[in-house]
Parts: structure tokens; sequence; C-alpha cells
């Protein structure tokens, strides 16, 4: 293979609207991504940045594409690991589409070389965060475990 | 949930999963080198993980590529397995996995 690329599908009862929200709003993603929060104007070719509590920068990147509440995507580099940061850009896609009460949520990320870190690293990550954000819109309440950056990192 | 455990409860599925775990983002072709079936026979199975969610295709040019979808695995776990509990479980499966290499040997 010629790429490294990850795939990830989940079904939550929600309106694509309120899904937009959670993925982006500040409010929402400190509850259930780790307390992160994202910086960005949500404009084509605007800078785009994931704040970790402590002031540093865990990502960084650009809009590439952005259609509200349908899609978005992002060129998207690790900042605070450097071997990592060295890998480069990745590509994330947000694809958001209503099916019955459900919208159904794909999440592609990507990297023209193969076997990276990076993107060996984030498929830990997206199924726990996929998990959490689900539970937030269906319940009110996030998974305990990725309320908080975690201390170690 | 009903479609994930029937999906899985077949040793022929879960062969392709761990196929596309050793190896994410495979055609039919690629994942028919491996197995001891006919091409309709995995059509089948594929077309059962994928409703049961735990693979997707995705089109990139004329190639339709399968990928592992850990998701659906996922909320069963966070379902059952309490935060305090990962830890330990994690520990107990090292645990396992170093005795039952030291048997091989």
């Amino acid at each position: 293979m010629s790429d490294s690329r990850f795939v990830y599908v989940t079904y939550i009862r929600t309106t694509p609207e309120k899904l937009w929200n959670a993925l982006l709003d500040p409010e929402f993603t400190r509850q259930y991504w780790v307390g992160t929060w994202q910086e960005s104007d949500w404009k084509p070719g605007a800078p785009w940045k994931i704040m970790i509590p402590d002031g540093r920068i865990a990502d960084s990147g650009e809009i590439i594409e952005i259609e509200p509440p349908r899609r978005l995507v992002l060129s998207w580099r690790n900042e605070f690991i450097p071997e990592m940061r060295e890998e480069g850009y990745s590509r994330m896609t947000y694809e958001l589409e209503p099916v019955g009460e459900s919208v159904k949520l794909t999440i592609i990320h990507e990297m023209d070389k193969p076997g990276t870190k990076f993107i060996a690293s984030v498929s830990n990550g997206w199924p726990h965060l996929l998990s959490s954000l689900k539970t937030l819109l269906e319940t009110g309440e996030s998974l305990v475990e990725t309320r908080r950056w975690p201390e170690t990192m | 949930m009903d479609n994930v455990f029937k999906a899985l409860a077949d040793a022929s599925r879960r062969r392709l999963l761990d196929l596309l775990r050793a190896d994410n983002g495979q055609t039919l072709g690629r994942l028919c080198e491996h197995l001891d079936m006919t091409r309709q026979a995995a059509t089948k199975h594929l077309k059962l993980l994928e409703e049961a969610n735990l693979v997707v295709t995705i089109w990139r040019g004329r190639e339709k590529l399968h990928y592992l979808n850990p998701v659906p695995i996922h909320e069963i776990a966070d379902r059952w397995i309490g935060q305090f509990e990962r830890h330990r479980l994690r520990a107990l499966d090292d645990l396992k996995k170093a005795l039952e290499e030291e048997n091989d040997v």
C-alpha cells in the first residue's frame, strides 16, 4: 500500500446540525475530546488548531473544504510529538449524512505514505472519542475517561 | 447490537476482520487471495460485516477498498468495561500473553 488510511463510521441518534456543532464547538469538544478545543474561523483556507488545556498546541492545519453541516476536510499535522510532526500533514474528512432518525458520521483520516506513526496513533484515539461523542449526544454525558487531558502526555 | 454479535459469530467473518486488521483497506480480490472460499461467499460475508458496521467501504478510483471499523466493538466494550477496570484488564491480558508465550517455547 502506498498510503495509510483509517475509515470510521458511527451512527448517532441526533441531527446533522447538533452533530456538526458537537464536532466544532469548544463547549462540546472539551467534554469528550480529552479537555481540548479547536480554534479556527472555519472558512476555506483558514488556519485550524487543537489546543491542549496547558496551553500547548496538539495539532494544526488548514480548512480545505467546509460545507456545514455535511462535510469538512482539514489538513492536519501533529505539533507536540516531534517524530510525528516530522511526518508532515495528513488529511481528515468528516462526512455527516442523515439516515432515518440518526446521522451517519464517517471519518476518513489519511496520509499519502505507508506505515505512518501518526495515522497509527490517531487510529487508537478516534474510536474512543467517537464512542464518547455518541454517548454525550444520546445521553447528555460523555464517558468519564475522555473528559480530561491525560497527565502523562 | 444484535447484528454485531451475529456478524462476529462466524469464524470466516472473524478471519476477514483479522485480515483487515493486519492490512487495512484491501480490495475483494486481495482479500480472496488469503481465503479458502469463493468470491461469492466472501462477498456475502463482507455484506453481513458491512450491515453490522464492522466493515466500511470507500471507493478510490475504480477500486472498492474495505476497512475494519472497530467503533461498534468499542461501544460494546464501553458498555460493560468500567473506567477504572481498563488498566487492570490490560495488566491481566499482558500477563496471559507473557505466560502463554513461555509455554510455546
